[in-house]
């Protein structure tokens, strides 16, 4: 099936939480209501003619332009071939959506990898903790705003760029430079290497 | 073993962490044992939390994330051609099929083709780089369950490859080979005749290592059997490549959503078969990269005699550039499997977003359903015939 026939497929089940099709330049992709994802994805994965019996993929992208964070799913049919593509809206404060957990089981690690990277909270998941980060890590890195700690159990997160070592090296050899040129040579190196005599 | 027993009440316990993986198990009188992260056996580093009742596991937790590197931040620093070497570092066994992903993917974005020699150039290195992830593979798998014989076979063969690889890029293991729009070299003078002597030898050995290993009476007896996973689980845990192939579902990104130059070229869909035991076990799984070797051998020579004359690069703009927002996704068959990067467009010359998915992440997620009632030895024997690779779990 094409994309434009799942879309009427499921406008006709589901009304108003399934929008229009969406032209994208490469992929087009149909906007769900959150609240209505799941029941959404488990129609698209029984029904005998979509049949999505994959879930490829699963991505969050943070947009604090626009105050809120797309949920996007990418789904796959092994028995039909096809690829279809939902994505939910979710409010930046407060991004909940229902876990997709109990219809594809791979969505467990995928919906942990967000919730851990983004904070998108997956209502219904049996487990859902962070699988990248230490549990007690602070902040979700791919939202725009995140700002790293200092440090992390007194280990620091940064570290001085090697070109700056390289300045404070030759600021002291400047200053050897400028030393010896006040103090002229009055008495031999010590470094000098003593003369060997050759053996005869 | 009392110590586990004692573990939840243990009040020395302050890590955050340690309490939120140990409130995952009941405690039962069970020992507790953990595999990893440094762990030989492993793959890498990975931590595997097993509980277990004498040899018999009950269960099996992977615990990931000691080789995130935040490559997918990163992605959103820097520009598009400036993310290539970290593209390499996704998955290190198999650089070139990360390349080849990204690349794919912003030119979808950009709407560019490829020339059709860089295309040539970009499947010959591909196809090897596939050869001698499977060697690695099929050499440390045998080398896990005790037969260390094979992987130093396994890696002289390899050894040739890293050759002509080195010849193409210049590297041995991080190539930063392909770039957007083409290949940063053409073909070396007197490259097909080097390759062509290396199938020649190639070809032989490899029905020499199904007698050697493949077909071998202990082998077969260690892996038949073992750990079988259905089509049906495969596709529901999103299990990709010869991982979901050795499940009989005949499914390759290459056959079925074709891409580059492959519709030019013929090649089989090597799947599981039960040849030994039952469909989907861990010899299946073996055996299909086995074979894959063979059709890579097919598709390259293809290649060698087919490869057209022309520009490498297509042309491209000095900076790229998007509108910010536009999407693209791409597929493409690492030797991994399915392997899919999803990157969106940002104002600058940076993307605003890239996600890598890879196999070997959604490979481990099944392990702790398939843990448990296994022997501690055959988990080892399943992680290998998974084929996981660390850093492209953790990127």
């Amino acid at each position: 099936m094409t994309a434009e026939e799942i879309q009427q497929v499921l406008a006709e089940k589901f009304g108003e939480s399934v929008g229009a099709l969406q032209p994208a330049k490469q992929d087009p992709w149909v906007l769900v209501k959150p609240e209505a994802i799941a029941e959404v994805c488990r129609f698209l994965k029984t029904d005998p003619r979509t049949r999505m019996d994959s879930l490829m993929n699963l991505t969050a992208v943070d947009w604090p332009k626009r105050n809120q964070i797309d949920v996007i799913y990418h789904l796959f049919s092994y028995a039909h071939r096809h690829v279809f593509i939902l994505k939910a809206q979710l409010d930046r404060a407060s991004p909940v959506v229902p876990s997709v957990e109990g219809v594809w089981k791979a969505a467990d690690w995928l919906e942990r990898e967000q919730f851990d990277l983004l904070g998108v909270q997956f209502q219904g998941h049996p487990d859902l903790r962070r699988i990248m980060l230490p549990d007690d890590w602070v902040g979700h890195p791919l939202r725009k705003d995140y700002k790293e700690e200092s440090d992390y159990h007194r280990m620091s997160t940064t570290r001085e760029s090697p070109l700056d070592g390289f300045v404070r090296l030759d600021e002291l050899k400047k200053r050897a430079a400028a030393k010896t040129a006040e103090a002229p040579a009055a008495q031999a190196p010590a470094h000098a290497p003593a003369k060997k005599e050759m053996p005869s | 073993m009392t110590e586990a027993r004692r573990a939840p009440e243990n009040p020395t316990m302050e890590m955050t962490s340690n309490k939120e993986i140990l409130r995952r198990i009941e405690y039962t009188g069970d020992m507790l044992l953990n595999m990893g992260p440094q762990h030989p056996s492993t793959h890498g580093v990975i931590n595997f939390l097993v509980q277990t009742d004498g040899e018999v596991m009950k269960r099996a937790i992977p615990e990931v994330g000691y080789l995130h590197r935040s490559i997918e931040k990163i992605g959103e620093k820097v520009t598009y051609n400036g993310f290539m070497p970290y593209t390499d570092r996704v998955d290190y066994i198999t650089a070139m099929c990360a390349n080849q992903g990204y690349a794919m993917a912003v030119e979808r974005l950009l709407g560019v083709t490829v020339p059709k020699r860089a295309e040539y150039c970009r499947t010959i290195a591909t196809e090897l780089n596939r050869i001698s992830s499977h060697l690695i593979s099929a050499g440390t798998m045998s080398m896990d369950i005790g037969a260390v014989t094979p992987f130093p076979y396994a890696l002289r063969e390899r050894e040739f490859i890293n050759d002509l690889l080195e010849e193409l890029c210049g590297a041995r293991l991080t190539y930063n080979y392909l770039r957007i729009g083409g290949v940063a070299y053409d073909l070396p003078e007197g490259y097909a005749e080097k390759l062509v002597t290396f199938l020649d030898h190639f070809e032989k050995i490899l029905p020499e290592f199904n007698r050697l290993i493949t077909y071998n009476e202990i082998f077969i007896q260690r892996l038949a059997n073992l750990a079988p996973i259905s089509a049906e689980m495969a596709i529901d845990y999103c299990l990709v490549g010869p991982n979901l192939r050795a499940s009989g579902v005949k499914f390759d990104v290459r056959k079925d959503i074709p891409y580059s130059i492959y519709p030019e070229v013929q090649f089989e869909v090597p799947v599981g078969k039960g040849e030994v035991g039952v469909v989907g076990d861990a010899w299946d799984r073996f055996w299909v990269r086995v074979e894959e070797m063979k059709q890579s051998c097919r598709i390259l020579r293809q290649c060698v005699a087919q490869v057209p004359r022309g520009e490498v690069m297509a042309k491209m703009p000095r900076k790229i550039k998007m509108t910010e927002g536009l999407e693209a996704y791409s597929r493409i068959e690492s030797s991994r499997g399915d392997m899919q990067y999803y990157v969106v467009a940002g104002a600058a010359e940076n993307a605003y977003r890239v996600k890598v998915r890879t196999g070997s992440f959604t490979a481990m997620g099944i392990i702790d359903a398939l843990s448990r009632g296994l022997m501690i030895a055959d988990l080892v024997a399943l992680i290998a015939s998974l084929d996981v690779v660390a850093p492209e779990i953790d990127r």
